[in-house]
């Protein structure tokens, strides 16, 4: 990542990231250009460094920020029209930990209306274009975040996950996409969609990016009670030896010698040597022929490097969508429950009395996506129907947190692809739900289990369309995921 | 299931928000669909397993019982409002 010093100033890099977003300003990445508050951090960094001050780590690294993150810069509205109007007072733990290493924000980007979808078609500030083909979407729902890195307009973005709104759109663009650990970034000041699933994560060029990233905005927040306790920059690792790439194994678990080699089958593998798991369900016609072949090259690639491929059946994961699609909705059912017109952000005019006020603000505030998840969710969560379709699904999640369990004793990673389809036709999907929701087929179960999942870059289509593929591990093998993703390029 | 057009006005309410015809008829097209494809956990058998309703292995956080500054200020989140009048957020009458 490049940083500012005394050869290269915060000014310039600030001042070229500004360029490159209004020269791509017909992708319709950006909901808000931070120029003025952008140019004067980037002077008093500057400044700094000229006196021989010590500097953050990011210092005068330009990066955009998802609109759905809280800042006192700009106004945040999740691109939501019921959210316009709304400048945050109060900033979220994760922007502050990087404005704290002197990163600096050039920038919201646009996303569906309260990341609901796969395209950012959903936005009330239209669509963004994928940076590969303009007639295609960017991806969602943190489309403009991958777009934006890469186009190369800044060297990170922020994302948030749910059910793949990073991963996908970071496949769609070509460029690593982190959903992490359920728990391990703080969610405080970011705009809720299903608390028990959001994610907060990062777009960028490089694992190396990604790490650093994660080293400053991860861990425990006493404003988020969701926080897990600091490990990613934990030397000696909660769950795993960080001597080597993978989770010891079994057979050297314990043992006191986990740098010794490893022996199986009669033949002696070095250290290196790690077991991915490739799912034997996903490889079937509905997942596209150039994906599939990519996953494959993928697999050899690791092969010629001495690691081992253990195939998997994963039987349960077949229901991860439909147990999705029960529970986020219950969850955005509650959660946007709360924007009503009084306290913040867009109120409809002339309602005759209080209950007027909720129903027309509400009515005219929420794009068509947001009122079928809001409807689903009070349908699965309404009596008569709870048992048969709530429960039922929370019962359904907890088979799916078993069967990567039950995995992860078999394998240290698994290797799949992020979804069935490279980026699709902008109106493509839009009108028919059921066929956007299936795009985040093989991404929900990871945020149904808490498990981590980087999206890498895996070639492009012959059409010319980036592929992605996700590399996924148990919880809180965060910071040995990204590192064995080294592995994949 | 059938979702009838009375099924979708009633969600509607329980969502607070009134819906045009036409969107009535687009989104009851719509959410059939959804249940119909959310409705293939029936052939799931979960007779003998437990819900999870959260991923996050902790319990109880507990913080010392003391006041604590916030983030904003009440001038702050009230200036968030449309109207406001002696400190309090004025909105149509309630009855």
């Amino acid at each position: 990542m490049k940083t500012a010093n005394k050869k290269v100033s915060a000014e310039r890099l600030v001042r070229d990231a500004l360029t490159k977003a209004k020269h791509f300003a017909d992708y319709n990445i950006f909901t808000f250009l931070n120029e003025e508050a952008a140019l004067k951090k980037a002077r008093e960094i500057d400044e700094r460094i000229a006196r021989g001050e010590k500097v953050g780590k990011l210092a005068g690294v330009p990066y955009a920020l998802k609109d759905n993150f809280l800042s006192l810069e700009g106004e945040t509205t999740a691109s939501a029209h019921i959210l316009q109007g709304f400048t945050s007072p109060i900033t979220a733990t994760a922007v502050a930990k990087l404005e704290a290493e002197d990163a600096i924000m050039i920038g919201r980007t646009n996303l569906d209306a309260f990341a609901h979808g796969s395209s950012t078609e959903n936005s009330y500030f239209g669509p963004t274009l994928n940076a590969f083909d303009r007639e295609r979407v960017a991806g969602g729902s943190s489309g403009g975040s991958a777009v934006a890195v890469a186009l190369d307009i800044v060297e990170f973005a922020t994302g948030t996950d749910t059910g793949g709104s990073i991963r996908q759109p970071a496949s769609f663009n070509g460029v690593y996409g982190l959903k992490p650990t359920y728990g391990c970034v703080s969610r405080y000041g970011v705009v809720a969609m299903a608390s028990s699933t959001d994610c907060i994560g990062f777009f960028t060029k490089t694992p190396d990016d990604m790490d650093l990233l994660m080293s400053i905005a991860s861990g425990q927040d006493p404003k988020d009670m969701t926080t897990l306790p600091d490990y990613y920059n934990d030397e000696s690792g909660t769950e795993l030896d960080s001597s080597r790439h993978a989770p010891a194994r079994p057979s050297s678990r314990g043992s006191g010698a986990q740098s010794a080699p490893v022996v199986a089958d009669g033949l002696e593998l070095p250290n290196s040597c790690t077991r991915i798991g490739v799912i034997k369900d996903f490889d079937n016609e509905s997942v596209d022929a150039e994906i599939r072949e990519a996953l494959k090259k993928k697999c050899e690639l690791l092969k010629s490097k001495g690691h081992k491929i253990v195939e998997l059946e994963m039987p349960a994961l077949k229901y991860a969508l439909a147990a999705y699609y029960i529970i986020v909705p219950a969850e955005v059912a509650s959660n946007l429950s709360r924007y009503d017109g009084v306290r913040y952000g867009f109120r409809s005019e002339d309602s005759k009395d209080l209950d007027a006020l909720y129903y027309n603000t509400r009515s005219e505030g929420f794009m068509p996506e947001n009122k079928r998840r809001i409807m689903i969710g009070n349908f699965v969560l309404s009596s008569g129907f709870y048992d048969a379709y709530f429960l039922k699904a929370a019962k359904a999640r907890t088979l799916i947190v078993k069967e990567y369990e039950k995995a992860f004793s078999k394998c240290d990673y698994i290797l799949t692809p992020v979804s069935p389809n490279p980026a699709f036709k902008l109106g493509e999907k839009v009108n028919d739900p059921v066929a956007m929701y299936l795009e985040d087929v093989m991404s929900v179960s990871l945020n149904l289990a808490g498990v981590p999942g980087l999206a890498i870059p895996a070639g492009k289509t012959k059409s010319g369309l980036p592929i992605g593929l996700q590399l996924v591990g148990k919880r809180r093998s965060d910071k040995q995921l990204i590192e064995f993703s080294k592995e994949l390029m | 299931m059938d979702i009838k057009r009375e099924d979708i006005l009633h969600l509607a309410n329980l969502s607070e928000f009134t819906l045009s015809d036409t969107e009535a008829e687009s989104l009851g097209k719509d959410l059939q669909g959804i249940i119909k494809y959310i409705s293939q956990l029936d052939e799931l058998d979960t007779s003998k397993v437990e819900p999870t309703y959260q991923v996050f292995e902790m319990e109880n956080i507990w913080r010392d019982d003391e006041i604590k500054v916030q983030d904003a200020t009440r001038e702050q989140l009230l200036a968030l409002t449309r109207e406001e009048k002696d400190n309090q957020i004025k909105v149509p009458k309630v009855l």
